[in-house]
């Protein structure tokens, strides 16, 4: 029988452990075993056994020592509990999250619902970027009327949200766009 | 409102009806849920439970679709009446293990309940008979849209709603479906169909949800990833699932119906007959036993209106269904399975025996059997 996390070497240690009221075995090699700290019952990862093997050692992908500085809550107290603490550690803890979500899910981008105060906001910065990056393209392939329409709808989602000061700021271009366009209008092959 | 009023009737997901009932029994939608800034329930100071448990009751009890409920602390309930609640899947088993900081809110239907600082802050789920995940999704939607007016959710910009557990960050969305699959049970098809569910990114699972066996030949498929799709996405995908394996099921009753009817009605006929005359059934005895009646009334082999009275008896034999309504102290195991024998004997001697002429594809002896 091969070792349950390397699959390679013989499996010498066999643990068995009641989590949650279900029976859960493990089987490993020597030296995965030494890594693991079953040797150390107390300290065995908790969170391997609940989140699948291999998420304690994603999790330490964090610098060792980090700290949620919300809620105080540690990598080795995941390790134990493979719970979180707050919903600032998953910024805290983010590098070895990332990893652990990957093997998860499909997907590290959520796609579904948004609460409705959000969704506003949510929907105006997506809409600003897209926008933006149309602009940039816009400018770049001197389709100079179409930069001004986007100049103009960035100004007007901007003033929504911060007020007439923000656009000077934002405003990266120059504003005699729609003069320069006019000619440009006349060459510009439809894309 | 009194949690004896509630369960003094079955729940409308038992009683009920919708698409497929036969063979799906139940379909469920839970979202999770965590108040912003606030640490997770297994992770929080007990008058920090306490504060979230204050402010999430109240808004849940504002709520239109909870004007007729029950609220209570998990403190004040007794042991008997959890289980009770876990018996009709109304809370989980870890949410029974909670007491103070803990709460449970349900609609009189029981078709809506709220777990409060259960893993999360709130867990809410939608359930209802036969095949409607659309259906319990949008209940449970619109309860959550109705909730965040008032309560300000922890929500990620990338990975939308946080949840203690990582594996049901993004929509903190469950679906599943409580499926009865004999046919596939007994051609031996079933643990095909559980690895090629497990392969595309769903979970089968036993009665009562992770690490549960399977009995009463009940399973539970629901989704795995809460991260990367939407709601309607992951749903769509179980519906899919959950069509084809209901046809494999019709398939393999079809093809038992035709080629060992003998073994199918000698497994029915047995599974009354213990039933109907035994002194001491376990409740696993019972669920796989039952299981057999339920098909049973599906072939046609018992009237169709004792439909509800075999459905009731998978919940009614469950341990603590079986003492709730006795005044006395927790039963032994003994005790309760003589108990559940009497519940049952009383019940099916109100059923014919199995008519064996009404099977569908013709009589037993014509058709030759695959064990001769």
């Amino acid at each position: 029988m091969f070792c349950d996390v390397c699959k390679i070497k013989e499996a010498t240690v066999f643990l068995t452990q009641i989590v949650e009221g279900k029976m859960q075995k493990v089987n490993l090699c020597e030296s995965c075993s030494k890594e693991k700290g079953v040797n150390d019952p107390t300290g065995f990862a908790l969170a391997d056994l609940l989140l699948g093997l291999g998420a304690a050692q994603e999790i330490e992908k964090n610098p060792a020592g980090v700290r949620c500085p919300v809620c105080g809550f540690s990598q080795v107290d995941f390790k134990k509990t493979g719970r979180l603490g707050c919903s600032a550690c998953y910024d805290a803890f983010a590098e070895g999250l990332t990893g652990m979500l990957k093997n998860m899910h499909r997907g590290l981008v959520h796609a579904g619902k948004v609460p409705a105060k959000l969704a506003v906001e949510r929907r105006r910065t997506q809409e600003l970027i897209r926008l933006e990056e149309g602009l940039a393209r816009a400018i770049a392939d001197e389709h100079f009327e179409e930069a001004a329409g986007l100049r103009d709808k960035i100004r007007h989602l901007t003033i929504q949200e911060n007020g007439p000061d923000e656009v000077n700021r934002i405003a990266a271009f120059p504003d005699n766009l729609e003069v320069s366009a006019t000619p440009a209008t006349k060459t510009r092959k439809k894309s | 409102m009194k949690l004896s009023r509630i369960i003094a009737n079955t729940g409308e997901w038992l009683s009920g009806s919708g698409p497929h009932d036969q063979i799906v029994v139940s379909s469920r939608v839970r979202l999770a849920r965590n108040l912003k800034g606030k640490p997770f329930p297994g992770w929080a100071k007990k008058s920090e439970r306490v504060a979230v448990l204050d402010e999430i009751r109240g808004a849940v009890e504002q709520l239109p679709e909870m004007e007729e409920s029950f609220s209570e602390k998990l403190e004040d309930l007794s042991p008997l009446e959890k289980q009770v609640l876990v018996e009709r899947h109304l809370i989980s088993r870890e949410h029974a293990a909670k007491s103070a900081g803990s709460a449970v809110v349900m609609n009189t239907a029981q078709t809506l309940s709220f777990m409060i600082n259960e893993e999360d802050h709130l867990r809410m789920q939608a359930i209802r008979a036969g095949l409607q995940l659309d259906e319990v999704f949008s209940m449970i939607n619109q309860a959550d849209s109705e909730l965040e007016e008032s309560l300000d959710f922890a929500f990620h910009n990338d990975l939308g709603y946080l949840t203690a557990c990582p594996t049901n960050v993004g929509t903190g969305m469950r679906a599943s479906a409580m499926l009865h699959l004999p046919g596939l049970v007994m051609s031996e098809q079933v643990n095909k169909i559980i690895n090629s569910v497990n392969k595309i990114g769903l979970a089968v699972r036993g009665l009562h949800g992770e690490g549960t066996e399977a009995m009463g030949n009940l399973f539970q498929v629901s989704n795995q990833t809460t991260l990367g799709e939407a709601e309607e996405e992951i749903i769509g995908r179980l519906n899919k699932v959950i069509s084809q394996i209901l046809e494999h099921e019709q398939n393999a009753r079809q093809i038992l119906l035709q080629r060992r009817a003998e073994t199918l009605l000698d497994q029915i006929g047995r599974a009354y007959g213990i039933l109907c005359h035994a002194h001491s059934v376990t409740s696993k005895e019972a669920l796989n036993l039952l299981s057999f009646i339920k098909m049973g009334v599906d072939l046609g082999l018992f009237p169709a209106k004792n439909r509800l009275q075999v459905d009731e008896l998978f919940i009614e034999t469950q341990p603590a269904h079986l003492q709730k309504g006795l005044q006395t102290t927790k039963l032994g195991a003994e005790e309760r399975d003589s108990l559940r024998a009497a519940l049952i004997r009383a019940k099916l001697k109100q059923m014919p025996e199995p008519e064996i002429g009404k099977i569908p594809t013709g009589s037993a002896t014509t058709l030759p059997s695959e064990e001769s």
